[in-house]
């Protein structure tokens, strides 16, 4: 059977729209798995209302563990580390979590075999059901990592819930920027979807990313959101985008309506006619 | 002191708030202030902090390198690696480091017995320093395009920030890895949001975050004016500061659509600004 068509909404810079612009294809498409790969800060389910029928926890990386009874205070383990993530206060080792990568080279050079490593499963996966289709979302624990390796798994669910369900699209809100976990979202999908705004910091993010997203041969198409913002700005950034050889999907307004719809949340197309995008 | 400015949820106005805090800081309170611009997956504060640059360093990492004439293909260093980063194919004599899954660790090169593995040096950014009003900083870091060690950009960057006077930090958004780099770092966070409910939930987040890193903490709202109640009274509940309070107003984000700041719009918004800071400073009793 057909393999369902991936559509990743990104936007280097955030607050552009990605969320609500997911969430006004959710309510146009009819045959599509929702996904929200923002994982920091997931907020489509926020519009979408979803139920949550499972959910499963998920690796959220390794940290160095040093046993002070057994440690000789040597300093190699702070030596070879190459994260800064221990140091010794009066000969005792402390380690700066939220610097240690779990790498464990610590532990392999550890002469007195003090230091282990721990694993931890605070990040959790979310499937649900919303009144457009299915829906798989992930939360990061607070101040966890792995969001890169979260995605992936979000990715290989929905990819799993789209050929249960027979589905043809999947739609998936990414995260800001273009770091790992930007790259993660975007490796191996149909169609990126760039929702940039029309201000110089819209502009400079849209750019990375595009060349960001250059690097995987993934299709990139632009929507300018609020383009009555900076009309100038908004021509400028439909001539560059024209001069790349890139298609401007649309363009829609910013209104005090969009933020009345945020208040009472609701995804945008239900009641505002100026969003007209079609799923191509 | 550090001040990092943060926010859950992006485009919120961290950069507003940053690059507001500084103007008013460097240029008419006269504080010995420096900025440095940590969100460097898209570093936006140069757009509107117009500075000559003084000086460039590279974020070097290392990066290993495989002799493949001494390789043995015993498999040590892909035992050892967290990060899954090796591919070999004892069979075939096949054997590589997959850089983008590399986090430059250094433990394959330590196991390896036949010392086939090198370090050599990588770049994945840059931080660079401008001169701004002849005598405050302002810093940015910049991550590569096409990298994914965003957190490793933003440590060193922050060893670039001074000990004295006032540092501010420009955090990415979220609440993940980077974020933690950024705010783990600071004496105090403002935190930024916008009164919806998308605001409210990301900002809930940023707070236990905070909370759980033992930072004092405030919260400065942009767009205010569109009456969402229950971001007031959640703030109002868990009696956490409220630092100021940016109207929402198409003249400013019209601004700051042309790279102006935001900050110097008209003296009642410079005013909040200055207030801002003045409420951080009497709760950090400087």
């Amino acid at each position: 059977m057909k393999k369902a068509y991936e559509i990743v909404i990104l936007s280097g810079k955030g607050g552009a729209g990605k969320t609500s612009i997911t969430a006004a294809f959710a309510s146009l498409a009819k045959n599509a798995v929702f996904t929200d790969c923002d994982v920091d800060a997931a907020d489509l389910h926020l519009i979408l209302l979803p139920e949550i029928y499972h959910n499963e926890n998920f690796d959220s990386g390794s940290k160095a563990i040093i046993d002070n009874k057994k440690c000789t205070a040597c300093g190699l383990c702070k030596d070879l580390c190459c994260f800064s993530a221990i140091d010794f206060l009066n000969d005792e080792p402390v380690i700066d979590e939220f610097a240690c990568e779990g790498c464990g080279l610590c532990a392999i050079a550890c002469p007195v075999g003090a230091i282990t490593i721990e694993n931890y499963e605070n990040n959790h996966i979310y499937f649900a059901d919303c009144r457009f289709g299915p829906m798989v979302y992930g939360k990061l624990g607070i101040a966890e990592e792995n969001s890169g390796k979260l995605v992936s798994k979000i990715r290989q669910y929905a990819k799993e819930t789209a050929r249960t369900a027979s589905t043809e699209y999947i739609i998936t809100d990414g995260p800001p920027g273009i770091g790992c976990p930007v790259i993660s979202s975007v490796t191996g999908a149909d169609l990126v979807v760039a929702v940039t705004e029309p201000t110089l910091s819209g502009w400079h993010d849209l750019e990375r990313l595009i060349e960001m997203i250059g690097r995987f041969q993934t299709p990139v198409k632009v929507i300018i959101n609020k383009y009555d913002l900076n009309e100038d700005m908004a021509n400028t950034i439909e001539k560059k985008l024209n001069d790349k050889g890139i298609e401007i999907l649309g363009k829609s307004l910013m209104m005090r309506l969009w933020f009345m719809h945020f208040l009472k949340v609701k995804p945008s197309t239900n009641t505002n006619p100026m969003a007209h995008w079609q799923i191509k | 002191m550090k001040i990092a400015i943060t926010s859950g949820k992006g485009g919120t106005g961290k950069t507003t708030v940053s690059t507001g805090l500084f103007q008013v800081l460097t240029k008419y309170m006269k504080y010995n202030v420096q900025l440095l611009d940590c969100d460097v997956e898209e570093p936006d504060c140069h757009i509107f902090i117009k500075a000559s640059e003084t000086a460039k360093y590279p974020v070097n990492i290392f990066k290993p390198e495989i002799d493949v004439e001494k390789c043995t293909f015993c498999g040590k260093c892909k035992a050892v690696c967290a990060f899954n980063a090796i591919v070999l194919l004892p069979t075939a004599h096949f054997i590589e480091v997959v850089g983008d899954m590399c986090h430059g660790c250094g433990a394959c090169s330590y196991v390896c017995p036949q010392g086939a593995i090198v370090e050599k040096n990588e770049e994945i950014g840059q931080v660079t320093h401008f001169d701004y009003y002849a005598r405050d900083e302002f810093i940015e870091g910049r991550m590569n395009v096409g990298n994914s060690l965003q957190t490793r950009v933003i440590r060193d960057t922050i060893t670039h920030a001074k000990e004295k006077g006032i540092v501010l930090f420009d955090s990415p958004p979220g609440t993940s890895c980077p974020v933690v780099a950024t705010v783990s770092k600071a004496d105090y966070v403002v935190m930024v949001t916008e009164p919806t409910p998308f605001g409210l939930h990301d900002l809930k987040l940023m707070v236990e975050t905070v909370k759980q890193l033992g930072k004092t903490h405030g919260i400065v709202v942009n767009k205010a004016g569109l009456n969402y109640k229950p971001l007031y009274d959640y703030i109002h509940q868990n009696k956490i500061s409220l630092l100021g309070e940016i109207p929402f107003k198409k003249e400013l984000a019209g601004a700051y659509s042309k790279g102006e700041i935001v900050a110097e719009t008209s003296e009642e918004i410079k005013k909040i600004f200055v207030d801002i800071i003045n409420k951080i400073l009497n709760e950090k009793g400087v």
